[in-house]
């Protein structure tokens, strides 16, 4: 692992703020027993309703931040855009923030299951991606 | 010349185009998106004018990147990221002269449609504000007297996006339901284009 024991930190990004929740509890739920990887919902517009909101981006990306990186999953249009945004410019986003190329349910259950369990931020971002492998039919 | 006070009449300008067209940009996206284009425009273009009075930037390019910092916060949409990215990759390519020429200017506005093309994903023909802002970039050849030459490049562009079908963003979902109907980014692209006309026009 790239900073001691310290584990990536995750953030859901999603236009509802009940999905980031949500799908942060299902991850948690899922992720078992042991020690937890620090997990945020970032969703919803600035001043609530659908949308995504930088500043609270932001905000939970500092707050998952150990130092061993960030891997953020977002869902769709602007909460991919802004996240892309956030990363073309230094300073916004903590150092080693990763945008993972992952579908947003099954992609954070993974990402939080491997984060938990050690993996640094490449074995976070591989685990999250294979989740577009698995065929439902 | 183009200096600081010219850059901030722009955006003064574009605010109140966007706050006066907000229900039009709304109402064409209500047809083929989520019916918040014009009001998350309004609500980013309201706090970068608060950004712009409570601390008026020294230089052009400081100008648009605060700008553009404002609207990836504030419009929650998908327009605040590419605006944003629009204003602000134009104001980093201004760098930090107190004045640039219209040909410095029209230089770095491409490389700011050229990061939301990235960005975004997108190209001409797929029914997005690129469809507006390539045209209008294009236009801009350098001398003050092209703004309005872009101008008009930006509103035939936003007009030409009404037979297209969207393959970008929420509106490509309607597939063929989304033509007939002009693309509501465009048109906000268009008006951005037409304060910029307006801000040299006020200045001659």
């Amino acid at each position: 692992m790239s900073a001691g024991d310290a584990p990536v930190g995750i953030v859901l990004v999603s236009h509802s703020a009940g999905v980031a929740e949500s799908v942060a509890g299902l991850a948690r739920g899922l992720a078992g027993s042991g020690a937890l990887a620090p997990v945020a919902a970032a969703g919803g517009a600035p001043g609530g309703g659908l949308g995504t909101d930088a500043e609270l981006i932001a905000a939970a990306a500092s707050h998952v931040d150990r130092g061993a990186g960030v891997a953020v999953l977002a869902d769709l249009g602007s909460a991919v855009l802004t996240v892309k945004a956030l990363l073309a410019e230094d300073g916004e986003l903590p150092a080693g923030t990763r945008l993972l190329d992952a579908p947003f349910v099954e992609g954070a259950v993974a990402a939080v299951v491997t984060a938990s369990a050690g993996g640094d931020l490449d074995a976070v971002a591989a685990a999250a991606q294979e989740a577009y492998g698995y065929r439902k039919v | 010349m183009l200096d600081t006070a010219f850059f901030l009449s722009w955006l003064t300008l574009a605010a109140e185009a966007v706050d006066r067209e907000a229900g039009r940009l709304t109402e064409l996206d209500s047809a083929i998106g989520d019916a918040d284009h014009g009001s998350n425009l309004r609500r980013g273009f309201a706090a970068v004018r608060a950004a712009l009075d409570a601390e008026p930037p020294a230089t052009p390019g400081a100008v648009l990147v605060l700008a553009g910092r404002q609207l990836i916060s504030s419009v929650g949409g998908a327009s605040g990221p590419l605006y944003g990215t629009l204003l602000r990759r134009t104001g980093k390519a201004l760098g930090d002269a107190p004045e640039v020429s219209p040909g410095e200017f029209a230089e770095a506005l491409r490389a700011g449609v050229a990061a939301v093309a990235e960005l975004g994903g997108a190209t001409a023909g797929d029914k997005t504000m690129l469809d507006a802002l390539e045209p209008a970039a294009a236009a801009l050849a350098g001398t003050t007297d092209s703004f309005a030459a872009a101008r008009t490049a930006a509103e035939e562009g936003a007009r030409a996006t009404v037979p297209l079908q969207a393959r970008k963003g929420r509106a490509s979902y309607l597939g063929e339901r989304s033509i007939g109907h002009r693309d509501p980014g465009a048109a906000s692209s268009a008006l951005l284009l037409a304060a910029l006309a307006q801000a040299a026009e006020d200045r001659a």
